[in-house]
């Protein structure tokens, strides 16, 4: 089994931060980073003890935090695999750091509920819990599914796909030359071959300098706001950032594809992604068309559904319903001031179990109800903050380094004049570890693009 | 009205329908290994029929061809016999992708194959069209002819080819016929149905055939075999026999304006066709109307056989009517005064959704039922062959009641070729194509030997002869790579005036010979100079030797990525298992499980329509059995 190490502690601002790890390696990858007193590793030092020490960078040997570690050999752990916990100060950077140094010594990241897996796999958790356990994964890695299609905001996703297609051109190019070899395709040149890697990884390292800076990582619930034009979202966006403090983050890195603003309601943070700004042009469903609100919400913890009960019922009311049937959302009948032409319960019985408020932001009424059900929803967990950025970023810059290393493998390989086959492969790799951050996988992908770009056949 | 009268033909242990290319090897195969077998064939001239292009062999193919001739098939012993040229491709690239292509005597192909049908022990050869399958409470039980002959089986191998309601088109004109001019099967297709087999309807297509003394040849490019010709089969030591050459000639802006000007008349343009036909095979109009920018496409004029006239024009399969057919090919240089000898046609017919096939080819439906060849949607002669061993095998092994012989997608192509189809489904013919291996360093043609002799042992199929000489190259291959490691060079000047004359740096420390291989530039022949004690080999050995250390660093990557593959295949899931009864399974995985009935969870995993959470939750369900299960004993 591969090693693989998460956060063990919830995001957010806390005392101490834990990164866990788990697998055969996990005690020479942390003897790799951790210096005990008297410069002792980790495995030097007494099993099942907090040891005092520092994580150093083993690149530049400078010191990245002061610790506590412990290490507990198999099988007598949670997983029934050799366990490290390393306990750093808390807040993102120090985390993200320490879990970024782990990932570089050949640790992956663990999947969801992957540690509750192994323990279970590994015969440490009773057969009576398996379909709690079942529960555990399946909620944890469907979300965790879901989540790498979307992980990367805006214009970093274009990039990271722009990159694939480049990629994927010269696979089919290379692939259509191996397998049909006389059929006059132009044979794809070396030197073709460098440009093209030389630029993807000049791309790629960008992309990782970019992750690098210091981009304000904030953890809240991610909501969006959905609606047809005018029924009152950017009155809402408005009302809830008067009574509220909110910080209005561009994210560096992205256009102007997606704002988010950050807003702090009796004690619940909101993360409100406002994509191409909901307050300019208050349609994000017309706007932006329904894929993307489908793909915005996919990736969203929560959805505020606003509808105009002074209007009658329309398809566009169909299709916002049917997005959200799945999501935790809340309902807000808006503009009860005026005459009222949509009934509730039709709605309530369109979107069973889903909260329903009435509202008018005009005069202000129904406000107050939206943050107490809010902070109901958030302290009985029908709502949830998703996975940590921390993590996400980690993740993706982890994806990114692998991407560059093969990158450079391929070429070397050029250099080394390896006939183009093998090339290839280190160019799929390359691809393939791009996919998981856009949550593409490679598959017939490469037939279809040969068959269109080349004219093959006999 | 005229009727058969049935009766009782005979009984056997295992029958074969059709004798294509898969259907040979599947009889012979039976018959091989110890069985009582019968192939039937609704034409004894229709034996193993090259129906489209006359050669075996190709990118993806040539490696199809290795391994079924190290499992101990026929298709490379039968083309060696009867190639009348021989190119190795793919040269300029790695070892991986070179492959093997001969192009065929198609007559004397068919005759050597019919005569070794003939000449096996246990085997019998019979004309007959069967019409029905005998299925009795779920299991094969033997089949029934047009004629009234029933023959009973322990089981049944069908491989019918693109015979099931066969219809032949040619431009306006369509009609029920079989390839090359045979008549269709056009009852056994509805009886698949009637027993529940889903069928569904493709399409292929072959270009017409000229007399070769119509041909300008000076105004086209001959294209030569290798000077050096490798065989296709291990036990075939040297070929050496006079080559005949192809011909490359052109289309050009006058074709394609034919060909345009006429395009209503093309039934796939015209709308009478829907079936799906292969993407790598696009008529003459699909390309020039698909890629318009491209001025003039490859025409390769291929010969037939050595005692005929008939060409085969590769490049310009088409639909068009006969009309429009002959003033097209008289645009093209060479073909100015070309004579057709048989016209191109696209021909219809049913095949199966090879997804209600288990992974030995054996239906899930019927029991001891098995389907092979281009019934379950594949292209290619190679292709059917492969899959025609296989089955022949299977139904062996089954009668035997024996664990079915399954390779899997690192072991070969005919393992890809057979997991693609039953796991996945195809839409359109299936064509192998050395990209759709994850592990192509891995399974290359020059080691198709090593990789699966043993297997082919093992079920009974590979002679002694063959074995012992396996055995002899697999420990000789071993021998020289331990050697190379211990063997050291020194820096002496001797050694290093050695290294300059053959164009590669001087050394600087001690290193081994097998490392110093690795160098670009240097041979493990190059070096015969300074390595005194080097044994005498076989040139298959050394150049093992030289690709084994080569491309040892990629070779590595690979053998850790099948490791991990591998641990999700071995985790076997039962045929019986309810999918829609295991809780955390989403309702699409349920269905697309109970489709397939995968046989591990690795083969799970590549359903389209299961997500790594469900494969996830099957991981712990089979822990929940497994527990359960050692729990109560």
């Amino acid at each position: 089994m591969d090693t693989i190490v998460a956060i063990a502690t919830p995001p957010g601002e806390g005392g101490i931060g834990i990164i866990r790890l788990s697998g055969s390696k996990a005690v020479s990858i942390s003897d790799r980073l951790f210096r005990g007193l008297s410069e002792k590793n980790l495995s030097g030092l007494e099993e099942r003890k907090l040891n005092y020490g520092h994580i150093v960078n083993p690149t530049d040997k400078k010191i990245v935090d002061e610790v506590m570690a412990v290490y507990m050999k198999e099988p007598k752990t949670y997983t029934k695999e050799d366990v490290v916990e390393i306990h750093c100060h808390g807040g993102a950077i120090s985390v993200r750091r320490i879990l970024e140094l782990v990932l570089s010594e050949g640790a992956r990241l663990a999947d969801r509920g992957e540690f509750t897996k192994r323990a279970f796999l590994n015969g440490r958790i009773d057969l009576s819990q398996a379909e709690a356990v079942i529960d555990l994964i399946k909620a944890k890695t469907d979300a965790n599914f879901d989540m790498s299609l979307n992980q990367l905001e805006g214009s970093m996703t274009k990039k990271v796909r722009e990159l694939q297609n480049e990629l994927l051109s010269m696979i089919a190019h290379i692939e259509a030359s191996i397998d049909f070899p006389d059929q006059d395709v132009e044979q794809i040149t070396s030197e073709e071959l460098k440009k093209t890697a030389k630029s993807v990884y000049s791309e790629i390292d960008t992309l990782i300098a970019t992750s690098n800076t210091g981009r304000i990582i904030k953890e809240g619930v991610k909501t969006v706001i959905l609606g047809k034009p005018n029924v009152g979202k950017s009155s809402l966006m408005n009302a809830l950032m008067r009574e509220n403090r909110a910080i209005v983050t561009d994210i560096p890195g992205t256009t102007r594809d997606i704002i988010e603003e950050y807003v702090n309601i009796n004690g619940v943070p909101l993360r409100i992604i406002d994509t191409a700004g909901i307050r300019e042009t208050d349609d994000l469903v017309e706007k932006i068309g329904v894929e993307r609100a489908k793909e915005v919400l996919r990736d969203a913890d929560l959805a505020i559904v606003v509808f105009d009960c002074s209007k009658e019922f329309e398809s566009e009311d169909l299709a916002i319903i049917s997005l959200v049937k799945d999501k935790p959302a809340i309902v807000l009948f808006n503009k009860t001031d005026l005459e009222s032409k949509l009934r509730e319960e039709d709605i309530a019985k369109m979107l069973k179990g889903k909260h329903i408020i009435t509202t008018s932001m005009l005069e202000g009424k129904g406000i107050d109800r939206l943050e107490e059900k809010l902070r109901e929803m958030f302290l009985s967990s029908e709502v949830e903050i998703g996975e940590d950025p921390v993590v996400t970023n980690a993740r993706q810059k982890d994806l990114l380094i692998k991407a560059k290393e093969n990158i450079q493998d391929a070429l070397d390989a050029l250099n080394m004049e390896m006939p183009v086959d093998c090339i290839e492969v280190d160019i799929k790799g390359c691809w393939e570890n791009l996919g998981f951050i856009t949550g593409d996988s490679i598959g017939e992908d490469i037939i279809d693009k040969i068959f269109k770009n080349f004219c093959i056949g006999k | 009205m005229s009727k058969a009268i049935e009766f009782f033909a005979g009984e056997y242990d295992i029958i074969v329908v059709g004798a294509g290319h898969a259907g040979c090897e599947a009889a012979i195969a039976a018959a091989k290994m110890g069985k009582e077998t019968l192939i039937l064939t609704m034409s004894l001239d229709a034996v193993a029929l090259l129906a489209c292009n006359p050669s075996i062999g190709g990118t993806g193919k040539g490696h199809l061809v290795k391994e079924i001739d190290a499992l101990g098939g026929e298709m490379g012993l039968n083309i060696d016999r009867t190639m009348i040229q021989s190119r190795m491709l793919n040269t300029s690239k790695g070892p991986a992708v070179h492959s093997l292509r001969a192009q065929a005597d198609k007559f004397e192909y068919q005759n050597k194959m019919k005569y070794r049908l003939e000449d096996q022990e246990k085997l019998d050869l019979r004309q007959g069209e069967v019409t029905e399958i005998l299925v009795e409470d779920g299991v094969a039980r033997g089949v029934k002819t047009r004629t009234g002959a029933t023959y009973r089986a322990g089981a049944v191998v069908i491989a019918t080819g693109t015979y099931l309601k066969g219809r032949i088109f040619i431009g306006e004109l369509n009609y029920e016929g079989g390839p090359n001019g045979f008549f269709p099967s056009t009852e056994l297709s509805d009886n698949l149905r009637s027993i529940g087999f889903e069928m569904r309807r493709f399409k292929t297509g072959t270009p017409a055939r000229i007399h070769s003394k119509s041909v300008d040849f000076s105004k086209t490019e001959a294209q030569h075999g290798d000077e050096e010709i490798i065989p296709f089969s291990f036990m075939t030591d040297e070929l050496d026999m006079e080559q005949i050459p192809c011909y490359l000639t052109y289309t050009n802006e006058k074709t394609h304006q034919i060909i345009l000007d006429n395009i209503g008349r093309s039934p796939m343009y015209a709308g009478d066709m829907e079936s799906v036909g292969p993407r790598y095979c696009p008529s003459i109009e699909d390309k020039v109307v698909r890629f318009t920018d491209k001025k003039r496409h490859q025409v390769f004029i291929e010969p037939e056989g050595r005692e005929t006239a008939e060409m085969y024009v590769q490049g310009m399969s088409t639909t068009l009517p006969e009309d429009v057919l002959l003033e097209m090919m008289r645009s093209v240089e060479g073909l100015e005064n070309v004579k057709i000898m048989r016209g191109a046609y696209a021909i219809e017919y049913d095949c199966i959704d090879p997804t209600q096939l288990k992974l030995s080819l054996e239906s899930r439906a019927v029991e001891n039922l098995f389907f092979s060849g281009q019934i379950n949607g594949t292209s290619g002669y190679e292709e059917a062959a492969s899959q025609g061993l296989l089955a022949g095998i299977n139904a062996v092994l089954k009668l035997e009641e024996k664990e079915p012989l399954v390779l899997d997608r690192s072991e070969a192509y005919i393992g890809v070729l057979i997991d693609d189809l039953v796991t996945k489904g195809t839409e359109e013919p299936y064509r192998m194509m050395t990209s759709r291996s994850e592990y192509r360093l891995t399974l290359r043609q020059d080691n198709a030997d090593l990789r699966l002799t043993e297997k082919g042992y093992s079920v009974g199929l590979v002679s002694q002869e063959r074995y012992r000489r396996y055995l002899e190259k697999k420990s000789s291959i071993e021998d020289e790579m331990e050697r190379l490691k211990n063997h050291k060079l020194t820096p002496s000047a001797e050694v290093n005036e050695y290294l300059k004359s053959i164009g590669t740096t001087p050394l600087k420390t001690p290193t081994s010979m097998y490392d110093f291989i690795k160098r670009p530039e240097v041979s493990y022949d190059m070096l015969a100079g300074i390595d005194m004690e080097r044994p005498e080999l076989k040139k298959e050995v050394r150049m093992q030797v030289e690709i084994q250390i080569k491309y040892d660093g990629y070779i590595k990557k690979q053998t850790i990525q099948i490791g991990q593959f591998r641990k999700l295949e071995h985790k076997k899931l039962s045929e019986e298992i309810d999918y829609s009864e295991i809780k955390g399974l989403r309702l699409e995985a349920r269905q697309k499980l109970n489709d397939i009935k995968p046989e591990s969870v690795g083969q799970a995993s590549r359903i389209s329509g299961v997500s790594p959470a469900d494969i996830n939750v099957l991981l712990i369900y089979l822990e929940q059995q497994n527990r359960n299960r050692s729990g109560r004993e």
